[in-house]
Protein backbone atom coordinates (compact mmCIF):
# COMPACT_ATOMS: atom_id res chain seq x y z
CA UNK A 1 0.00 0.00 0.00
CA UNK A 2 2.67 2.44 0.99
CA UNK A 3 6.43 2.23 1.36
CA UNK A 4 7.10 1.33 4.96
CA UNK A 5 9.21 3.77 6.92
CA UNK A 6 11.80 2.88 9.48
CA UNK A 7 11.44 4.09 13.01
CA UNK A 8 7.70 4.62 13.08
CA UNK A 9 5.87 4.31 16.34
CA UNK A 10 4.28 0.84 16.24
CA UNK A 11 1.34 1.81 18.46
CA UNK A 12 0.98 5.18 16.82
CA UNK A 13 -1.55 6.24 19.40
CA UNK A 14 -4.24 5.56 16.80
CA UNK A 15 -7.64 5.28 18.46
CA UNK A 16 -10.80 3.94 16.83
CA UNK A 17 -12.62 7.23 17.47
CA UNK A 18 -9.93 9.37 15.80
CA UNK A 19 -11.05 11.15 12.65
CA UNK A 20 -8.07 11.29 10.31
CA UNK A 21 -7.76 13.91 7.61
CA UNK A 22 -5.11 14.63 5.00
CA UNK A 23 -2.49 17.14 6.10
CA UNK A 24 -2.90 20.37 4.20
CA UNK A 25 0.44 19.99 2.38
CA UNK A 26 -0.63 16.66 0.96
CA UNK A 27 -2.79 16.18 -2.09
CA UNK A 28 -4.59 13.10 -3.36
CA UNK A 29 -4.90 13.08 -7.15
CA UNK A 30 -5.21 10.75 -10.08
CA UNK A 31 -2.45 10.48 -12.67
CA UNK A 32 -3.93 10.05 -16.11
CA UNK A 33 -0.60 9.02 -17.68
CA UNK A 34 -0.10 6.20 -15.20
CA UNK A 35 -3.83 5.53 -14.59
CA UNK A 36 -3.09 5.29 -10.87
CA UNK A 37 -4.07 7.27 -7.78
CA UNK A 38 -1.26 9.46 -6.47
CA UNK A 39 -0.38 11.06 -3.16
CA UNK A 40 1.55 14.31 -3.59
CA UNK A 41 3.96 15.51 -0.90
CA UNK A 42 6.33 18.48 -1.03
CA UNK A 43 9.27 16.50 -2.42
CA UNK A 44 7.74 13.10 -3.09
CA UNK A 45 5.13 11.36 -5.16
CA UNK A 46 3.60 8.15 -3.86
CA UNK A 47 1.88 5.92 -6.41
CA UNK A 48 -1.01 4.25 -4.57
CA UNK A 49 -3.00 1.12 -5.17
CA UNK A 50 -6.80 1.09 -5.07
CA UNK A 51 -7.25 0.30 -1.38
CA UNK A 52 -4.59 2.85 -0.34
CA UNK A 53 -6.43 5.53 -2.30
CA UNK A 54 -9.78 4.43 -0.80
CA UNK A 55 -8.42 4.81 2.73
CA UNK A 56 -7.05 8.26 1.97
CA UNK A 57 -10.30 9.36 0.37
CA UNK A 58 -12.04 8.50 3.62
CA UNK A 59 -9.53 10.62 5.56
CA UNK A 60 -11.85 13.61 5.39
CA UNK A 61 -12.00 14.61 9.07
CA UNK A 62 -15.51 13.09 9.38
CA UNK A 63 -15.03 9.31 9.16
CA UNK A 64 -13.57 7.68 12.27
CA UNK A 65 -10.83 5.06 12.12
CA UNK A 66 -13.43 2.42 13.02
CA UNK A 67 -15.65 3.51 10.14
CA UNK A 68 -12.76 3.50 7.67
CA UNK A 69 -11.76 -0.01 8.76
CA UNK A 70 -15.36 -1.18 8.38
CA UNK A 71 -15.74 0.44 4.97
CA UNK A 72 -12.51 -1.09 3.64
CA UNK A 73 -13.54 -4.46 5.02
CA UNK A 74 -16.80 -4.17 3.11
CA UNK A 75 -15.13 -3.11 -0.14
CA UNK A 76 -12.22 -5.55 -0.07
CA UNK A 77 -12.51 -8.85 1.72
CA UNK A 78 -8.73 -9.07 1.51
CA UNK A 79 -7.84 -5.96 3.52
CA UNK A 80 -7.80 -6.77 7.24
CA UNK A 81 -8.40 -4.02 9.80
CA UNK A 82 -4.86 -4.29 11.16
CA UNK A 83 -3.44 -3.40 7.77
CA UNK A 84 -5.67 -0.36 7.49
CA UNK A 85 -4.63 0.80 10.96
CA UNK A 86 -0.93 0.22 10.19
CA UNK A 87 -1.26 2.14 6.92
CA UNK A 88 -2.83 5.08 8.76
CA UNK A 89 -0.24 4.89 11.54
CA UNK A 90 2.59 5.13 9.02
CA UNK A 91 0.95 8.10 7.33
CA UNK A 92 0.46 9.84 10.67
CA UNK A 93 4.14 9.22 11.52
CA UNK A 94 5.09 10.76 8.18
CA UNK A 95 2.73 13.67 8.91
CA UNK A 96 0.69 13.06 5.76
CA UNK A 97 -2.40 12.44 7.86
CA UNK A 98 -3.51 14.39 10.94
CA UNK A 99 -5.72 13.08 13.70
CA UNK A 100 -8.56 14.79 15.47
CA UNK A 101 -10.40 13.01 18.27
CA UNK A 102 -13.96 12.52 17.11
CA UNK B 1 11.43 4.10 -20.44
CA UNK B 2 9.59 5.59 -17.45
CA UNK B 3 7.55 8.77 -17.32
CA UNK B 4 9.15 11.56 -15.31
CA UNK B 5 7.51 12.51 -12.01
CA UNK B 6 9.09 15.90 -11.49
CA UNK B 7 9.97 18.96 -13.54
CA UNK B 8 12.59 21.34 -12.20
CA UNK B 9 11.71 24.61 -13.92
CA UNK B 10 14.72 26.87 -13.61
CA UNK B 11 13.03 30.14 -14.46
CA UNK B 12 16.10 32.37 -14.30
CA UNK B 13 19.70 32.23 -13.13
CA UNK B 14 19.52 35.83 -11.89
CA UNK B 15 19.68 35.99 -8.11
CA UNK B 16 19.89 38.68 -5.42
CA UNK B 17 22.21 36.38 -3.43
CA UNK B 18 25.78 35.49 -4.28
CA UNK B 19 26.34 32.22 -2.40
CA UNK B 20 29.69 30.60 -3.16
CA UNK B 21 28.10 27.12 -2.91
CA UNK B 22 25.65 27.78 -5.75
CA UNK B 23 25.28 24.94 -8.24
CA UNK B 24 24.22 27.23 -11.09
CA UNK B 25 26.47 27.03 -14.14
CA UNK B 26 29.57 29.20 -14.38
CA UNK B 27 28.53 30.41 -17.86
CA UNK B 28 25.33 32.09 -16.68
CA UNK B 29 25.38 34.67 -19.47
CA UNK B 30 24.58 31.88 -21.96
CA UNK B 31 21.16 31.51 -20.32
CA UNK B 32 20.02 35.11 -20.49
CA UNK B 33 17.60 34.58 -23.40
CA UNK B 34 14.93 33.44 -20.93
CA UNK B 35 11.78 31.61 -21.99
CA UNK B 36 8.73 33.86 -22.25
CA UNK B 37 5.53 33.21 -20.26
CA UNK B 38 3.82 31.47 -23.19
CA UNK B 39 6.81 29.24 -23.74
CA UNK B 40 6.69 28.15 -20.08
CA UNK B 41 2.95 27.54 -20.47
CA UNK B 42 3.64 25.17 -23.33
CA UNK B 43 6.45 23.45 -21.41
CA UNK B 44 4.17 22.88 -18.43
CA UNK B 45 1.37 21.46 -20.58
CA UNK B 46 3.81 19.14 -22.36
CA UNK B 47 5.28 18.09 -19.02
CA UNK B 48 1.79 17.26 -17.71
CA UNK B 49 1.10 15.14 -20.81
CA UNK B 50 4.40 13.35 -20.24
CA UNK B 51 3.31 12.32 -16.73
CA UNK B 52 4.98 15.02 -14.64
CA UNK B 53 3.12 15.52 -11.35
CA UNK B 54 5.32 17.97 -9.49
CA UNK B 55 6.71 21.26 -10.66
CA UNK B 56 9.60 22.78 -8.73
CA UNK B 57 9.96 26.45 -9.58
CA UNK B 58 13.56 27.36 -9.01
CA UNK B 59 16.51 29.30 -10.40
CA UNK B 60 18.42 31.52 -9.52
CA UNK B 61 15.64 33.39 -7.82
CA UNK B 62 12.25 32.59 -9.40
CA UNK B 63 10.66 35.67 -7.77
CA UNK B 64 12.68 37.80 -10.19
CA UNK B 65 10.31 36.60 -12.90
CA UNK B 66 7.42 39.08 -12.95
CA UNK B 67 5.21 36.42 -14.50
CA UNK B 68 5.78 33.90 -11.70
CA UNK B 69 2.14 33.95 -10.55
CA UNK B 70 0.97 33.30 -14.13
CA UNK B 71 3.34 30.34 -14.41
CA UNK B 72 2.15 28.99 -11.04
CA UNK B 73 -1.49 29.39 -12.06
CA UNK B 74 -0.87 27.48 -15.28
CA UNK B 75 0.86 24.62 -13.45
CA UNK B 76 -1.91 24.56 -10.88
CA UNK B 77 -4.61 24.47 -13.55
CA UNK B 78 -2.84 21.50 -15.13
CA UNK B 79 -3.10 19.69 -11.79
CA UNK B 80 0.62 19.84 -10.97
CA UNK B 81 1.81 20.11 -7.37
CA UNK B 82 3.76 23.37 -7.32
CA UNK B 83 6.77 24.02 -5.14
CA UNK B 84 8.55 27.39 -4.97
CA UNK B 85 12.26 27.14 -4.21
CA UNK B 86 13.27 30.62 -3.16
CA UNK B 87 15.70 32.82 -1.25
CA UNK B 88 12.55 34.73 -0.15
CA UNK B 89 14.17 38.01 -1.11
CA UNK B 90 11.23 39.67 -2.86
CA UNK B 91 8.57 37.56 -1.16
CA UNK B 92 6.57 40.50 0.14
CA UNK B 93 3.11 39.93 1.62
CA UNK B 94 1.26 41.10 -1.53
CA UNK B 95 3.47 38.91 -3.71
CA UNK B 96 2.88 35.95 -1.40
CA UNK B 97 -0.88 36.53 -1.45
CA UNK B 98 -0.81 36.67 -5.23
CA UNK B 99 1.02 33.33 -5.39
CA UNK B 100 -1.36 31.80 -2.86
CA UNK B 101 -4.29 32.85 -5.02
CA UNK B 102 -2.55 31.35 -8.06
CA UNK B 103 -2.56 27.98 -6.32
CA UNK B 104 1.04 27.56 -5.14
CA UNK B 105 1.17 24.44 -2.94
CA UNK B 106 4.46 24.62 -1.04
CA UNK B 107 7.26 27.04 -0.29
CA UNK B 108 10.89 26.22 0.39
CA UNK B 109 12.97 29.08 1.75
CA UNK B 110 16.74 28.95 2.00
CA UNK B 111 18.66 30.45 4.85
CA UNK B 112 22.43 30.49 5.11
CA UNK B 113 22.85 30.31 8.91
CA UNK B 114 20.93 30.85 12.16
CA UNK B 115 22.78 34.06 12.97
CA UNK B 116 22.01 37.20 10.88
CA UNK B 117 25.55 38.45 10.27
CA UNK B 118 26.88 35.01 9.31
CA UNK B 119 23.90 34.27 7.08
CA UNK B 120 24.25 37.64 5.33
CA UNK B 121 27.96 37.14 4.85
CA UNK B 122 27.47 33.74 3.21
CA UNK B 123 24.59 35.07 1.06
CA UNK B 124 26.71 38.07 0.08
CA UNK B 125 23.85 40.46 0.80
CA UNK B 126 21.71 41.54 3.78
CA UNK B 127 18.84 39.07 3.60
CA UNK B 128 18.45 37.17 6.89
CA UNK B 129 15.80 39.44 8.38
CA UNK B 130 13.72 39.48 5.21
CA UNK B 131 13.88 35.70 5.04
CA UNK B 132 12.60 35.33 8.59
CA UNK B 133 9.77 37.78 7.85
CA UNK B 134 8.86 35.88 4.70
CA UNK B 135 8.80 32.58 6.63
CA UNK B 136 6.25 34.20 8.95
CA UNK B 137 4.11 35.27 6.00
CA UNK B 138 4.27 31.76 4.51
CA UNK B 139 3.00 30.22 7.74
CA UNK B 140 0.36 32.91 8.19
CA UNK B 141 -1.05 32.26 4.73
CA UNK B 142 -1.38 28.59 5.62
CA UNK B 143 1.35 27.14 3.40
CA UNK B 144 3.53 24.27 4.46
CA UNK B 145 7.05 25.62 4.93
CA UNK B 146 10.35 23.91 4.25
CA UNK B 147 13.47 25.66 5.49
CA UNK B 148 16.51 24.69 3.45
CA UNK B 149 20.07 25.18 4.62
CA UNK B 150 23.02 24.24 2.47
CA UNK B 151 25.74 23.02 4.83
CA UNK B 152 29.46 23.56 4.34
CA UNK B 153 32.62 24.17 6.29
CA UNK B 154 31.58 27.69 7.36
CA UNK B 155 28.14 26.87 8.81
CA UNK B 156 27.93 23.16 9.62
CA UNK B 157 29.06 23.78 13.21
CA UNK B 158 25.89 25.85 13.68
CA UNK B 159 23.46 23.07 12.80
CA UNK B 160 21.93 23.02 16.31
CA UNK B 161 21.13 26.73 16.01
CA UNK B 162 19.72 26.21 12.54
CA UNK B 163 17.37 23.51 13.83
CA UNK B 164 16.25 25.78 16.66
CA UNK B 165 15.54 28.55 14.17
CA UNK B 166 13.51 26.21 11.97
CA UNK B 167 11.49 25.21 15.01
CA UNK B 168 10.93 28.84 16.01
CA UNK B 169 9.61 29.85 12.59
CA UNK B 170 7.27 26.85 12.61
CA UNK B 171 8.80 25.00 9.68
CA UNK B 172 7.07 21.76 8.71
CA UNK B 173 10.28 20.42 7.21
CA UNK B 174 13.89 21.36 7.45
CA UNK B 175 16.36 20.22 4.84
CA UNK B 176 19.97 20.22 5.94
CA UNK B 177 21.75 19.55 2.70
CA UNK B 178 25.47 19.22 2.54
CA UNK B 179 26.88 21.07 -0.45
CA UNK B 180 26.98 19.18 -3.72
CA UNK B 181 29.99 20.15 -5.73
CA UNK B 182 28.75 21.47 -9.06
CA UNK B 183 29.02 24.87 -10.71
CA UNK B 184 30.27 27.54 -8.31
CA UNK B 185 30.42 25.04 -5.45
CA UNK B 186 32.94 22.91 -7.33
CA UNK B 187 35.06 25.96 -7.99
CA UNK B 188 34.97 26.71 -4.23
CA UNK B 189 35.22 23.09 -3.11
CA UNK B 190 38.45 23.31 -1.15
CA UNK B 191 37.08 26.17 0.93
CA UNK B 192 33.64 24.56 1.45
CA UNK B 193 34.36 20.89 2.16
CA UNK B 194 33.95 20.24 5.91
CA UNK B 195 36.24 18.07 7.99
CA UNK B 196 35.33 14.59 9.22
CA UNK B 197 35.14 15.90 12.80
CA UNK B 198 32.67 18.61 11.75
CA UNK B 199 30.44 16.04 10.04
CA UNK B 200 30.47 13.67 13.00
CA UNK B 201 29.45 16.45 15.36
CA UNK B 202 26.65 17.58 13.02
CA UNK B 203 25.28 14.06 12.69
CA UNK B 204 25.00 13.68 16.47
CA UNK B 205 22.98 16.92 16.63
CA UNK B 206 20.75 15.92 13.71
CA UNK B 207 20.03 12.48 15.12
CA UNK B 208 19.00 13.92 18.50
CA UNK B 209 16.82 16.59 16.83
CA UNK B 210 15.07 13.99 14.67
CA UNK B 211 14.12 12.03 17.74
CA UNK B 212 12.99 15.11 19.66
CA UNK B 213 10.99 16.65 16.79
CA UNK B 214 9.63 13.53 15.18
CA UNK B 215 5.95 14.37 15.41
CA UNK B 216 6.39 18.06 14.72
CA UNK B 217 8.96 18.62 12.00
CA UNK B 218 10.57 16.48 9.31
CA UNK B 219 14.34 16.71 9.50
CA UNK B 220 15.96 15.76 6.22
CA UNK B 221 19.72 15.42 6.27
CA UNK B 222 21.59 15.05 2.98
CA UNK B 223 24.95 13.40 3.51
CA UNK B 224 28.00 14.76 1.74
CA UNK B 225 28.82 12.20 -0.91
CA UNK B 226 32.55 12.88 -0.71
CA UNK B 227 32.50 11.09 2.65
CA UNK B 228 30.32 8.17 1.54
CA UNK B 229 31.54 4.71 0.58
CA UNK B 230 29.08 4.50 -2.28
CA UNK B 231 27.80 7.22 -4.60
CA UNK B 232 24.36 8.79 -4.33
CA UNK B 233 21.61 7.40 -6.59
CA UNK B 234 21.76 10.63 -8.54
CA UNK B 235 18.27 11.78 -9.71
CA UNK B 236 17.03 8.21 -9.17
CA UNK B 237 18.84 7.29 -12.38
CA UNK B 238 19.70 9.32 -15.45
CA UNK B 239 16.55 10.59 -17.23
CA UNK B 240 14.40 8.23 -15.23
CA UNK B 241 12.27 10.23 -12.78
CA UNK B 242 13.10 13.92 -13.22
CA UNK B 243 13.84 16.47 -15.87
CA UNK B 244 15.11 20.02 -15.81
CA UNK B 245 14.33 22.91 -18.10
CA UNK B 246 16.89 25.72 -17.89
CA UNK B 247 16.01 29.44 -18.18
CA UNK B 248 16.68 29.46 -21.95
CA UNK B 249 14.72 26.27 -22.62
CA UNK B 250 17.42 23.62 -22.64
CA UNK B 251 16.14 20.26 -21.40
CA UNK B 252 18.40 18.20 -19.16
CA UNK B 253 18.12 15.18 -16.87
CA UNK B 254 19.45 17.38 -14.04
CA UNK B 255 20.65 20.97 -13.75
CA UNK B 256 24.34 20.05 -13.56
CA UNK B 257 24.18 18.12 -16.84
CA UNK B 258 24.65 21.33 -18.82
CA UNK B 259 28.38 20.82 -18.25
CA UNK B 260 28.49 17.52 -20.17
CA UNK B 261 29.63 17.35 -23.81
CA UNK B 262 26.25 16.23 -25.15
CA UNK B 263 24.26 17.88 -27.94
CA UNK B 264 21.76 20.33 -26.55
CA UNK B 265 18.02 19.80 -26.72
CA UNK B 266 15.73 22.79 -26.42
CA UNK B 267 12.00 23.25 -25.96
CA UNK B 268 12.37 26.02 -28.53
CA UNK B 269 13.21 23.43 -31.14
CA UNK B 270 11.37 20.27 -30.14
CA UNK B 271 8.62 18.89 -27.95
CA UNK B 272 9.34 17.73 -24.43
CA UNK B 273 7.97 14.32 -25.28
CA UNK B 274 10.39 13.75 -28.15
CA UNK B 275 13.30 15.17 -26.20
CA UNK B 276 12.56 12.89 -23.22
CA UNK B 277 12.25 9.81 -25.42
CA UNK B 278 14.91 10.31 -28.06
CA UNK B 279 17.40 13.10 -27.53
CA UNK B 280 21.00 12.00 -26.85
CA UNK B 281 21.12 14.12 -23.69
CA UNK B 282 18.41 11.86 -22.24
CA UNK B 283 19.38 8.50 -23.76
CA UNK B 284 23.16 8.73 -23.22
CA UNK B 285 23.14 7.22 -19.71
CA UNK B 286 19.62 5.89 -19.32
CA UNK B 287 19.46 2.41 -17.83
CA UNK B 288 22.58 0.33 -17.19
CA UNK B 289 23.89 -0.55 -20.68
CA UNK B 290 26.35 2.34 -20.76
CA UNK B 291 28.09 1.22 -17.57
CA UNK B 292 31.75 0.29 -17.46
CA UNK B 293 33.19 -1.86 -14.71
CA UNK B 294 33.20 -1.82 -11.73
CA UNK B 295 29.52 -0.72 -12.10
CA UNK B 296 28.57 -3.18 -14.82
CA UNK B 297 29.19 -6.22 -12.61
CA UNK B 298 28.20 -4.53 -9.33
CA UNK B 299 25.20 -5.64 -7.27
CA UNK B 300 24.42 -2.02 -6.53
CA UNK B 301 24.06 -0.89 -10.15
CA UNK B 302 20.26 -0.66 -9.83
CA UNK B 303 20.57 1.03 -6.43
CA UNK B 304 22.91 3.90 -7.21
CA UNK B 305 22.94 3.79 -11.04
CA UNK B 306 26.70 4.36 -11.06
CA UNK B 307 26.33 7.62 -9.11
CA UNK B 308 26.48 10.99 -10.79
CA UNK B 309 27.49 11.38 -14.45
CA UNK B 310 28.25 15.05 -13.98
CA UNK B 311 30.55 14.39 -11.04
CA UNK B 312 32.32 11.68 -13.05
CA UNK B 313 32.80 14.13 -15.93
CA UNK B 314 33.89 17.04 -13.78
CA UNK B 315 36.47 15.00 -11.89
CA UNK B 316 37.75 12.64 -14.62
CA UNK B 317 36.80 14.27 -17.93
CA UNK B 318 34.74 11.18 -18.88
CA UNK B 319 31.02 11.16 -18.03
CA UNK B 320 30.80 7.38 -18.53
CA UNK B 321 33.17 6.50 -15.70
CA UNK B 322 32.06 5.29 -12.28
CA UNK B 323 31.39 8.21 -9.93
CA UNK B 324 34.79 8.73 -8.23
CA UNK B 325 32.98 9.04 -4.89
CA UNK B 326 32.59 5.24 -4.93
CA UNK B 327 35.43 3.51 -3.08
CA UNK B 328 35.43 0.91 -5.87
CA UNK B 329 36.08 3.52 -8.57
CA UNK B 330 39.55 3.47 -10.11
CA UNK B 331 39.42 7.28 -9.82
CA UNK B 332 38.50 7.34 -6.13
CA UNK B 333 41.89 8.88 -5.35
CA UNK B 334 40.60 12.20 -6.77
CA UNK B 335 37.94 12.38 -4.06
CA UNK B 336 40.18 10.92 -1.36
CA UNK B 337 42.72 13.66 -2.05
CA UNK B 338 40.13 16.43 -1.58
CA UNK B 339 38.91 14.79 1.63
CA UNK B 340 42.47 14.44 2.88
CA UNK B 341 43.13 18.14 2.22
CA UNK B 342 39.95 19.08 4.13
CA UNK B 343 41.23 17.15 7.14
CA UNK B 344 44.92 18.12 7.02
CA UNK B 345 46.33 19.80 10.12
CA UNK B 346 48.23 22.13 7.81
CA UNK B 347 45.03 23.42 6.16
CA UNK B 348 44.57 27.19 6.39
CA UNK B 349 41.58 28.25 8.51
CA UNK B 350 39.60 30.24 5.99
CA UNK B 351 40.33 29.76 2.32
CA UNK B 352 39.03 32.47 -0.01
CA UNK B 353 35.62 32.00 -1.62
CA UNK B 354 34.59 33.17 -5.08
CA UNK B 355 30.99 34.45 -4.87
CA UNK B 356 28.72 33.61 -7.76
CA UNK B 357 27.70 36.74 -9.66
CA UNK B 358 24.12 37.97 -9.41
CA UNK B 359 23.65 37.23 -13.08
CA UNK B 360 22.98 39.21 -16.19
CA UNK B 361 19.74 40.88 -17.17
CA UNK B 362 17.64 38.82 -19.53
CA UNK B 363 18.11 39.76 -23.13
CA UNK B 364 15.18 39.96 -25.51
CA UNK B 365 14.48 36.65 -27.12
CA UNK B 366 16.74 35.90 -30.05
CA UNK B 367 15.87 33.30 -32.70
CA UNK B 368 19.01 31.29 -32.03
CA UNK B 369 20.64 31.05 -28.64
CA UNK B 370 24.29 31.94 -28.27
CA UNK B 371 26.68 29.01 -28.66
CA UNK B 372 27.50 27.32 -25.37
CA UNK B 373 30.95 27.71 -23.87
CA UNK B 374 32.49 24.48 -22.75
Amino acid sequence: MYPSTAGTDPGGGLSTSDTPRLARHVRLTFCRTRQRPILQLPETVVVLNGSGADILELCDGRHTVAEIVAELGARYQTVPGDEVRQFLTRLVARRCVELADG
Amino acid sequence: MDSPFGLLAELTYRCPLACAYCSNPLNMADYSAELATDEWRRVLAEAGDLGVLQCHLSGGEPLLRRDLAEIVAEAHDLGLYTNLVTSAVGLSRPRAEQLRAAGLDHVQISIQADEPAISDRIAGTPSWRRKIEAMGVVKELGWPLTVNVVLHRNNIDRVAGVLELAEEVGADRVELANTQYYGWALRNRDALLPSRAQLRAAEVVVRAARERLRNRMDVIYVLPDYYSRYPKPCMGGWASRQLTVTPNGDVLPCPAAQSLPLPRASVREDTLERIWAESPVMTAFRGTDWMPNPCRSCDRRELDFGGCRCQAFQLTGDAARTDPVCHLSPDHGLVAKAVEAANADSRADALPLIPRPHGVRPSPRTPTAAPRRR
